[in-house]
């Protein structure tokens, strides 16, 4: 004999409520796929993008390092093609970029100038001395004043400007074999012409 | 005192430490007290959820100088946040600013409050209501149940 309960079966329109948490957790799980593969892909969210690209690079006027070279201006940057590397002795990825930009200097496709960030200007000096110098000009920024003005939040970053002076690309973090030999290289032979 | 209650007070003194350097004030208590403000306003590029004023690291020092320098020079908070803005994005900006792309960030808890308040409304609307009557068989259901038992209202 039928209970007088089972006679009484919800309606579907009713019931489809129930369905919401699942559709939401599944939605939520695919988002957070989203992003996994993201990162996985190299396009980490936590990177800040800078606001600079494309615009002048800022103006600055950075003092050499004791006994080599003059000032590093801003201006006189301008006219060619060049990378703008901000390093600095205590920067361990400094380490790790530094035989890249070695290499890059030794090709003569462009010039390398470098930002020595709160540094020592005694131990940037001993650093270039025992690891090779790669640079062409070197300014000093002990005070952060050029770094603000790019935007660094950690070192090492490095811009690429055009002969007018634009802010092309920046890469956060060393540069690798690979990042050079597929962005900025090719970047800078579209840029020369 | 004890060792311990003195490891406590030290535990509540470090808490009230702040990362500014008293060589880094500025002599003009005003001055210094925008400066003091404008900092917790910064966030520290590097730590990313401590604000420039408590972060005791370098880049985030250097910015609280600079802010010391500029406010020094005359410009107004306004200027200062704009030039920071203009080298990190708004990013920098503890306080998100009112955008199309902050939007949801505004507007979304009370979104959701007022949908929620919807959905309580109509539940309680609901239970106001007066239960449908009984069918013929359902009456009949009952009759059967209470036929020899006590009598329904």
């Amino acid at each position: 004999m039928p209970g007088p309960g089972t006679s009484q079966a919800v309606p579907f329109v009713r019931r489809w409520p129930y369905l919401l948490p699942l559709v939401l957790i599944l939605a939520l799980g695919g988002v957070f796929t989203k992003r996994l593969v993201d990162v996985e892909r190299g396009l980490d969210p936590s990177l800040i993008p800078t606001v600079l690209l494309n615009t002048p690079l800022p103006a600055f006027d950075l003092p050499p390092l004791p006994g080599r070279g003059q000032a590093m201006n801003s201006d006189e940057l301008k006219g060619e093609v060049s990378l703008i590397n901000v390093w600095g002795s205590w920067c361990i990825a400094c380490l790790v970029e530094h035989p890249v930009l070695l290499e890059i200097a030794k090709s003569g496709d462009v010039p390398i100038h470098g930002i020595a960030w709160r540094d020592d200007p005694d131990r940037s000096l001993a650093w270039l001395a025992e690891r090779g110098d790669p640079y062409a000009k070197i300014g000093q920024d002990p005070r952060s004043k050029a770094a603000i003005a790019f935007g660094v939040v950690l070192a090492p970053e490095t811009f690429l400007i055009d002969k007018q002076g634009i802010i092309r690309y920046k890469q956060t973090g060393p540069i690798t074999q690979e990042d050079w030999r597929t962005k900025i290289k090719p970047l800078i032979e579209q840029l020369k012409k | 005192m004890k060792p311990l209650s003195l490891l406590l007070a030290a535990l509540f003194v470090s808490g009230l430490a702040v990362a500014v350097e008293p060589r880094e004030m500025l002599k003009d208590p005003a001055l210094e007290a925008r400066a003091r403000a404008i900092s917790k306003e910064l966030r520290c590029v590097q730590c990313q959820n401590e604000t420039i004023d408590e972060s005791g690291a370098g880049i985030a020092r250097d910015m609280r100088v600079l802010v010391r320098e500029r406010l020094q020079v005359g410009d107004s908070n306004d200027q200062i946040f704009a030039y920071m803005v203009s080298r990190y994005g708004d990013y920098v900006r503890l306080r998100p600013r009112f955008m199309n792309s902050t939007l949801a960030l505004w507007i979304g808890p009370f979104v959701i409050l007022l949908l929620g308040g919807l959905v309580v409304a109509r539940r309680l609307r609901k239970g106001d209501d007066v239960p449908d009557p009984l069918t013929p068989e359902e009456r009949a259901i009952v009759a059967s149940l209470t036929e020899h038992g006590e009598k329904t209202p």
